[in-house]
C-alpha cells in the first residue's frame, strides 16, 4: 500500500436540518483508482464538494497529503442543531477551510456532474486558462509582455496535451460546439492542465452509451499511467467502476455501508439491498 | 485573405484615421462643434472600453462608472485649476490651503485621478465583488451615488455644488485620440494575456474557473481597478474637454450612456464598443433636429419639441435590444475577414435583388 494521498475524517455535511454526509471517512492511496458510489441522493457529489472546498464541512476534517484542506466542528448555532454522529463532534477544535483555488494550486483538480466548461472559449483557450494559475507573471508584465517566453512555453505544453488526448484536431472549436463525449474530454484535459496529482471525476461517464464507456474506461486508465496520477471517481455506471477501481467505497443516506475491493463489494449484503439489488431487478 | 494584405488593409486604415483627425484639427474640414464632439466620442470610446473589461468580459454587472469618472474629472479640476484664479472660484469658502498649494500638469493629474479611483475600488471591491449580478449593480450604483454625493459636501476641496470652471482646456484633438489609443491599447493588451483570459472564464463559469485554480476574488478586484482607473482617466479628460465639472454631471444617468453604448456595441467585444461610442455619441447630437419645431408646408408638427429627441432615441433602441440582442459584434472582434465577407454578402443580396427585378 502506498502513502495516503487524500484521507477524509469523520465528515459531516448538514444543511439546515439535512444530514447530506454522516460521518464520512475515507482514504485514497498513492496510485490507485478508488470509486465512491451509492443511489441517487446518497451524498457523493456533496462528500466532493467538501473535498474540493465548496463547501465546509459541519464536523470533520480533510487531508491532501500533508495539507490540512479544511477542517470544522459543530460551533456556534450548529452546536444545537447538530445532528451527526455525537461520539465524533467532540473530536475536532480546529476550524479551517481554504478556497477551491487553493486547493487545485496544491495539487487536486476535479470535473463537475454536469459539464462545465467556458462554454463560448474555444478548446484551446479552455485549457490554456488552466496554466494561468502556475503562471509567475503579475498582471502588468503579463499586460506588456514581459513574460512572453513564459506564455509561448504555456502554449507549447497546452497544444502537447492536446495531442495527447486527441483533441489537437478540435482545438480552434468553441467549446460548447463539440459532441458530448468530446467535451468531457476536455473537461478532463482542462483538469489535467492544472498539473495535478490527484484528479477527481464526478460521473465521467454520465450520458455515455456502452461503446462510450468502454473508451473513458481505457481513457482513465491511459492518463492514470501517463500523468502519474491517482483518480477519485464517483460513477454509476457499474460495469466501469468494476472493471477499473482498485477500492470501493459505498454510501447511502450520507453514510459509509461497505468498502472493499469490487469483488467483495458484489457480494456485500448490505450492498446487494441497498444499490446492485435494485440494479439487477431493473 | 492573406496577412499580407490585412496587414496592408490595417495601415491603411490607420493612416486614414491619422489624416482624417489632421485635417479636423486643423480646421480644414468639419466645425468646432463636430471637433467637440468627435473628442467626446473619443473619451466615451474610452470610459465604455473599460465597462466593457468588468461587464462584458469578467461579467460583473457593474453601474459605478459615473462615479469613478468624477473622481477623475475633480482630480483634473482641483490639481490643474491655475492659481491665480482658485479665490474667485472657491468664493463661498477658500480650497483648503494644502490643497491649492499643490498645482499639477495636466498627465499627472490625470494619473493621480486614475490611482485614486483605482484605490477606492478595491476598498469597496473587497466586499461588493462577492454579489452577482444585480445585487452588484444595486451596489455599485450606490457607491457612484455617495461618491457625488460626498463631492457636493466637500466645499474646500471640490467647490461643493458649484463645481470648479477655468480648467485649463484642451487644444488640440490628439490628446483625446492619443490617450483613447493608449488606454484602449493597454486593456486590449491586458484581455489578450493570461490574466484577460481568467476573466473571460469568470464570465463563462466562476465555479469552473475557480476549480481552475483561478482566485476569484484577486482576479475581480483587478479587473474592477484596471476598469476604474481608466474610467478615472476618462472622466479626467472629459472634465478638461468642458473646462468644468459640477456633481451634477455624474448623476447615474451618465453611466446609462456607458450602460448603453456597451450593449449596442456588444458586451465582450472592443471594437464593437469604439464603434458603438462613436454611433451613439454622434448619434444623440445628429438626432437634435427633432428638438427643433418642424414647419412642413406652413403647418406646424406639434409633436416636434424639446424632449422629442430622447423619445425617438429609445424607441430605436428598444428595436436595437428587439433585433440585434447581442449588439453590433455580439462577442467578436472586428477582423478583415469578416468585413470581407459582410461585403460580399451585401453585394450578392444586391445582385440578387437586381436579378429579380430583371426576371420580372
Amino acid at each position: 500500500m502506498g502513502t495516503q494521498v487524500l484521507s477524509v475524517s469523520d465528515i459531516t455535511m448538514q444543511f439546515g436540518g439535512v444530514v447530506a454526509v454522516n460521518n464520512l471517512s475515507l482514504h485514497v492511496d498513492e496510485g490507485e483508482i478508488v470509486a465512491l458510489i451509492g443511489p441517487n441522493g446518497a451524498g457523493k457529489t456533496t462528500a466532493f464538494n467538501v473535498i474540493t472546498g465548496v463547501y465546509a464541512p459541519t464536523n470533520g476534517q480533510v487531508l491532501f497529503q500533508e495539507h490540512l484542506i479544511s477542517a470544522n466542528y459543530p460551533r456556534g448555532k450548529m452546536k444545537k442543531k447538530y445532528l451527526g454522529e455525537a461520539d465524533t463532534a467532540d473530536k475536532y477544535h480546529v476550524a479551517k477551510s481554504i478556497t477551491p483555488d487553493k486547493i487545485t494550486k496544491l495539487g487536486v483538480a476535479r470535473t463537475f456532474q454536469n459539464i462545465r466548461l467556458f462554454k463560448n472559449l474555444t478548446v484551446f483557450d479552455n485549457v490554456l486558462i488552466a496554466k494561468h494559475m502556475r503562471s509567475r507573471a503579475n498582471f502588468l508584465s503579463a499586460t506588456f509582455r514581459l513574460n512572453h517566453k513564459e506564455e509561448k512555453q504555456n502554449r507549447e505544453e497546452t497544444m502537447k496535451l492536446l495531442e495527447i488526448l486527441d483533441l489537437a484536431d478540435v482545438k480552434d472549436e468553441i467549446a460548447s460546439s463539440l459532441p458530448y463525449g468530446k467535451q468531457r474530454h476536455l473537461e478532463i484535459a482542462r483538469a489535467l492542465a492544472t498539473q495535478p496529482e490527484l484528479l477527481l471525476l464526478d460521473e465521467p461517464a454520465a450520458g455515455m452509451n456502452p461503446q462510450e464507456t468502454d473508451e473513458l474506461t481505457a481513457f482513465i486508465r491511459k492518463i492514470k499511467d501517463d500523468f502519474r496520477l491517482t483518480v477519485f471517481m464517483i460513477e454509476h455506471h457499474m460495469d466501469l467502476v468494476m472493471e477499473i477501481s482498485d477500492r470501493i467505497y459505498v454510501l447511502d443516506f450520507g453514510k459509509l455501508i461497505a468498502e472493499g475491493t469490487p469483488g467483495e463489494i458484489q457480494n456485500d449484503q448490505r450492498v446487494i439491498d441497498a444499490y446492485l439489488g435494485v440494479q439487477k431487478d431493473a | 485573405m492573406s496577412k499580407k494584405t490585412k496587414n496592408i488593409c490595417t495601415g491603411i486604415a490607420i493612416l486614414l484615421a491619422i489624416v482624417l483627425i489632421t485635417l479636423f484639427d486643423r480646421d480644414v474640414i468639419g466645425n468646432a462643434y463636430v471637433k467637440r464632439v468627435l473628442n467626446l466620442a473619443a473619451i466615451y470610446a474610452i470610459i465604455s472600453v473599460s465597462m466593457n473589461l468588468v461587464n462584458g468580459f469578467t461579467g460583473l454587472f457593474s453601474l459605478g462608472q459615473a462615479g469613478f469618472m468624477a473622481i477623475g474629472a475633480f482630480s483634473v479640476a482641483i490639481f490643474t485649476v491655475p492659481a491665480e484664479y482658485i479665490n474667485s472660484i472657491f468664493y463661498l469658502e477658500p480650497m483648503a490651503p494644502w490643497l491649492a498649494a499643490i498645482r499639477l500638469p495636466f498627465v499627472a493629474a490625470l494619473l493621480v485621478g486614475g490611482l485614486i479611483a483605482a484605490g477606492l475600488s478595491l476598498l469597496i471591491g473587497y466586499p461588493v465583488l462577492r454579489l452577482k449580478s444585480d445585487y452588484l449593480a444595486i451596489a455599485t450604483l450606490g457607491f457612484s451615488e455617495i461618491i457625488r454625493i460626498v463631492f457636493t459636501q466637500m466645499q474646500t476641496i471640490t467647490n461643493g455644488a458649484l463645481g470648479i470652471n477655468r480648467i485649463p482646456g484642451i487644444t488640440t484633438m490628439w490628446v483625446p485620440f492619443g490617450a483613447a489609443a493608449i488606454c484602449i491599447g493597454i486593456m486590449v493588451l491586458l484581455i489578450h494575456s493570461s490574466y484577460g483570459r481568467a476573466f473571460q472564464a469568470i464570465r463563462e463559469d466562476d465555479i469552473a474557473a475557480e476549480a481552475m485554480g483561478i482566485n476569484l476574488s484577486a482576479h475581480k478586484n483587478l479587473a474592477f481597478a484596471v476598469s476604474s482607473f481608466f474610467t478615472a482617466i476618462g472622466g479626467g479628460l472629459y472634465a478638461a474637454l468642458l473646462t468644468s465639472v459640477d456633481p451634477k454631471q455624474f448623476y447615474f444617468t451618465m453611466t446609462y450612456n456607458f450602460l448603453l453604448i456597451i450593449v449596442l456595441g456588444g458586451m465582450g467585444s472592443v471594437t464593437g464598443t469604439v464603434i458603438a461610442s462613436f454611433i451613439i455619441t454622434g448619434g444623440l447630437e445628429w438626432l437634435r433636429f427633432f428638438d427643433e419645431p418642424l414647419t412642413v408646408m406652413g403647418v406646424t408638427i406639434p409633436l416636434f419639441r424639446s424632449g422629442l429627441r430622447m423619445v425617438v432615441f429609445s424607441i430605436l433602441l428598444m428595436l436595437l435590444v428587439l433585433f440585434y440582442s447581442k449588439g453590433l459584434m455580439g462577442q467578436k472582434e472586428f477582423s478583415w475577414d469578416g468585413m470581407y465577407a459582410w461585403c460580399k454578402k451585401i453585394k450578392g443580396r444586391l445582385s440578387g435583388l437586381s436579378k429579380k427585378k430583371g426576371g420580372a
